[in-house]
């Protein structure tokens, strides 16, 4: 009884996923497209070594970008401001690590530390207006990723940029040195003849554990819980919700600090104008696939970033690429309303196991 | 006489519930209709149904002897019924006029020829007698004259029939008398009037026939002017009047709550309550009695730290617990029975095994030494409360929605008495549950009371407050009026006080 409504839970995505692809397969054939072939050029290309490794590499600040999402999702609060809380941790973070000299372990930590902190001090200041001027989040974080953006800017170019001494005029900051790099796994898993892969993919499962023991193992995370699923409840039962409320934007913008940490320890190893963007709010996008759940989120942000190497070869085979994109929002919106009616079905179940229980008696 | 409404066999369940069971039911055209029942009767199931908002399962609905068919509010309007909620649907910002046409015009960029509805709506209140300015805002308007705008609203739409749901839980004496000149005025014009309420003195006064209401089923209609109050209680209630049998007092000397001065201010800036000074000892049972809004709810939220207080001491036990957190007050021992239950006491999309966490998940009950919630001990807390409740669960994982209002209840009431407070509040702690559950209930407060407990009961029940209390206080506009001793109480005393017509 209880493993089959587990199942049905489960099979929402499945069924999901599969009605996604007929989807699409509509759409090839309507711009005259030949879906099956399509489909096997994209796995074809995704399945090679070189775009698992690319995939993984993609996964990881995408993924920790949803759990920086699902947090605030949890408690009923829309933080869209990941994009700027993780690129502004990522500027200082770079700016500060270029300019000191530490031990390697100590380095990383310094950078990280810089990163978290300055992400979940600029995601604080939503929850400061929502509780104390009554701003909703939703208007302040995207007013903050506009001001966020100006000042990133500012700073990049007059401040940690000096022109003077570099070629470019591209502005960006000093090269991190080698002891600020998190190496790549391919020694370590003896994987040769492959680009690299990003050693921070281990800090990635870690971030996932840390997001499940907090949100659902502990009293903190029970209070936020209680919050999303009745403010009114959560206040009668002691959580106090203006705490709350600033306390889940800040551990939000802490994950989100996170997001950075790959591109700029990996492989860019420093912060330009084309440090990788838009991580934020494909976040979101996430968060609405796996269902703010650690691993689901994990599974969408590795589907997601499938789709999108996968959609490399679409151009080079003359077929237009833009068929990825329709595809990713198709997935995401089925999933949505797949786990609507997989929720109503099991709640309507319960209602019906209980009234037999008073009926029977 | 044509009949304005005609129900037959008018069938609805619910899961587990048969809210309406073959309800038959013939009201004249131009009389007042009153429907009456308690809590959970069907009465609003039924007049759902007549205002199309549910569809029954069964029977047919004739309206001036035309079968109909309703599938939304919308038809029903069309028909000629018209709705006047309990809860006004009014919008603070806009004024009478707008407020009557809101909706109406299909939304367009014509403007509105407002002055012509200014003067339809001017014709109706003076046809009726019910005066209004059209230009007044309703923020400006007291609780009576906003009822009034319903109701004109619902006539400017042509209503010929009129459905007051419980029009009278809102209004002070003096406004609930204007209310019946304007209902008696609406009938004198051939308005239908069918008038919902619990208040058997209300529709004594005011009705012409009375159909009484138990447990989904219709027990009988009756001419106003010949039935006594006892037989419409008796009828209402069935046979055995339930009660909450009287036991010896077992109070203790220890207090168990001292309130002193305590005073507290609306979000406007109004009174909520004012000088309010009182105690319970251990093992006693202390009921408040007030019309709903007299300040009742804010005294019991401002003891549980939810509601902020001007000025005033509240000390649980020995302790003064002012500057305490929600949190810290049931850490200190603070239970509390909310009033609604499924917005206040329940998360209802989560499984009873966590809900009864609920309120502790910061007590070391709970949480471990590294913050983690003990969810082996939830499971097992959560099987006692509904082993010692009764709860009708098919276990501890069933989502709270999934039950019924009384085995939640029983669950809320269940998890706060195992919580071993030295105070517990609650707040209309049986209301609009199954008779079953309110005597389990019932017993369970007073067990929890002989074994040392100190309960603030607040509660609209009367029966259930004289039963239950060791000592009533009555409440009526944020000030304690009266204390009586439940021996010599009667419904008929305490409502003299509640309405503050004896001081």
């Amino acid at each position: 009884m209880k493993l089959s409504l587990k199942l049905t839970t489960l099979l929402a995505p499945v069924f999901a996923i599969i009605v996604a692809f007929g989807l699409s397969t509509i759409m090839l054939y309507l711009i005259g497209e030949d879906p099956i072939e399509t489909f096997k050029i994209m796995y074809d290309y995704g399945k090679t070594g070189k775009s698992i490794v690319s995939i993984l590499n993609r996964s990881v600040p995408l993924y920790i970008s949803a759990v920086a999402v699902a947090v605030g999702f949890k408690m009923g609060l829309f933080n869209i401001g990941v994009e700027s809380q993780y690129l502004m941790g990522a500027l200082l973070s770079a700016a500060l690590g270029a300019a000191v000299a530490l031990p390697s372990f100590l380095h990383i930590t310094l950078i990280i530390f810089v990163a978290v902190i300055s992400s979940a001090f600029w995601a604080a200041i939503a929850g400061y207006l929502k509780v104390k001027k009554g701003v909703h989040e939703v208007i302040s974080t995207i007013m903050l990723n506009y001001i966020g953006t100006g000042i990133i800017a500012y700073l990049l170019a007059n401040i940690f940029f000096e022109k003077v001494e570099l070629s470019t005029t591209a502005p960006q900051t000093d090269l991190l040195p080698e002891t600020a790099r998190i190496p790549s796994l391919n020694a370590f898993l003896g994987i040769e003849d492959l680009p690299n892969l990003h050693g921070f993919i281990i800090g990635a499962v870690f971030i996932g554990l840390l997001y499940y023991w907090i949100v659902w193992k502990t009293s903190l995370g029970f209070d936020l819980r209680a919050t999303g699923s009745s403010p009114m409840a959560a206040k009668f039962s002691g959580a106090n919700p203006a705490r709350l409320t600033i306390l889940a934007m800040m551990i939000s913008g802490a994950f989100a600090g996170f997001v950075g940490i790959a591109p700029l320890t990996g492989y860019f190893f420093k912060y330009t104008t084309d440090f990788p963007s838009g991580l934020g709010f494909a976040g979101i996008t996430v968060a609405l696939l796996g269902r703010n759940h650690p691993v689901g989120m994990a599974l969408g942000a590795i589907l997601l970033s499938f789709l999108e190497r996968s959609a490399q070869i679409l151009d080079l085979k003359d077929v237009p690429k833009e068929i990825e994109k329709i595809m990713q929002a198709v997935i995401v919106l089925t999933v949505v309303v797949a786990y609507e009616v997989v929720k109503r079905y099991v709640t309507n179940r319960q209602i019906k196991e209980a009234s037999k229980v008073v009926a029977d008696d | 006489m044509t009949l304005a409404i005609d129900l037959s066999n008018i069938s609805k369940s619910f899961p587990g519930v048969k809210a309406n069971d073959e309800i038959n039911l013939k009201i004249q055209e131009g009389t007042i209709h009153a429907i009456v029942g308690e809590n959970g009767a069907g009465k609003s199931t039924l007049m759902k149904i007549l205002y199309g908002m549910l569809k029954q399962d069964f029977g047919s609905i004739k309206i001036f002897d035309n079968e109909v068919n309703f599938s939304s509010p919308k038809d029903a309007i069309s028909e000629g019924i018209g709705m006047v909620h309990q809860h006004f649907m009014l919008a603070d910002n806009l004024s009478v006029l707008e407020s009557v046409i809101l909706g109406m015009d299909r939304a367009s960029l014509k403007v509105l020829n407002k002055s012509k509805y200014k003067d339809e709506i001017n014709e109706i209140t003076e046809k009726y007698s019910m005066p209004l300015n059209t230009q007044s805002m309703i923020d400006e308007l007291g609780v009576g004259e906003k009822q009034r705008v319903e109701i004109i609203k619902v006539l400017f739409r042509g209503a010929k029939i009129l459905i007051l749901d419980e029009p009278t839980a809102v209004l002070v004496p003096q406004e609930v008398s204007e209310l019946f000149n304007n209902l008696k005025n609406l009938k004198d014009s051939g308005v239908t009037i069918i008038f919902i309420s619990h208040k058997l003195d209300e529709v004594l006064e005011i009705a012409d026939e009375i159909s009484v209401m138990r447990g989904g089923k219709h027990i009988d209609t009756v001419d106003a002017s010949t039935v006594s109050k006892t037989d419409l209680a008796e009828m209402m209630i069935g046979q055995n009047l339930p009660t909450p049998p009287k036991r010896e007092k077992n109070s203790k000397q220890d207090k168990a709550l001292t309130i002193k001065n305590l005073t507290a201010e609306t979000e406007n800036g109004r009174s909520a309550f004012k000088n309010i000074n009182f105690s319970i000892n251990q093992g006693e049972v202390v009921g408040i009695a007030g019309v709903e809004g007299n300040g009742q709810r804010e005294l019991a939220e401002s003891i549980l730290g939810v509601y902020p207080i001007e000025s005033g001491e509240i000390i649980l036990g020995e302790t003064t617990i002012n500057d305490l957190s929600t949190r810290d007050r049931r850490e200190s021992g603070l239970s509390f029975i909310p009033e609604d239950r499924q917005s206040q006491g329940l998360l209802m999309d989560v499984s009873l095994s966590e809900n009864v966490i609920l309120g502790k998940q910061s007590s070391t009950k709970y949480k471990s030494r590294y913050s983690n919630i003990k969810f082996n001990e939830a499971s097992k807390n959560s099987n006692i409360v509904i082993e010692n409740f009764d709860v009708r669960t098919p276990g501890n994982n069933t989502l709270a929605l999934a039950l019924s209002g009384g085995n939640q209840q029983k669950f809320v009431v269940g998890r706060e008495i195992e919580n071993k407070p030295s105070l517990l509040i609650a707040s209309q702690p049986t209301r609009g549950i199954d008779i079953g559950a309110q005597s389990l209930i019932w017993n369970k407060l007073r067990d929890a009371r002989d074994d040392g407990l100190g309960v603030l009961l607040i509660s609209a029940d009367l029966d259930e407050l004289i039963g239950l209390s060791d000592r009533i206080y009555v409440i009526y506009e944020g000030s304690f009026v009266k204390e009586l001793d439940p021996e010599n109480a009667t419904p008929e005393i305490l409502g003299s006080y509640m309405t503050g017509l004896k001081t």
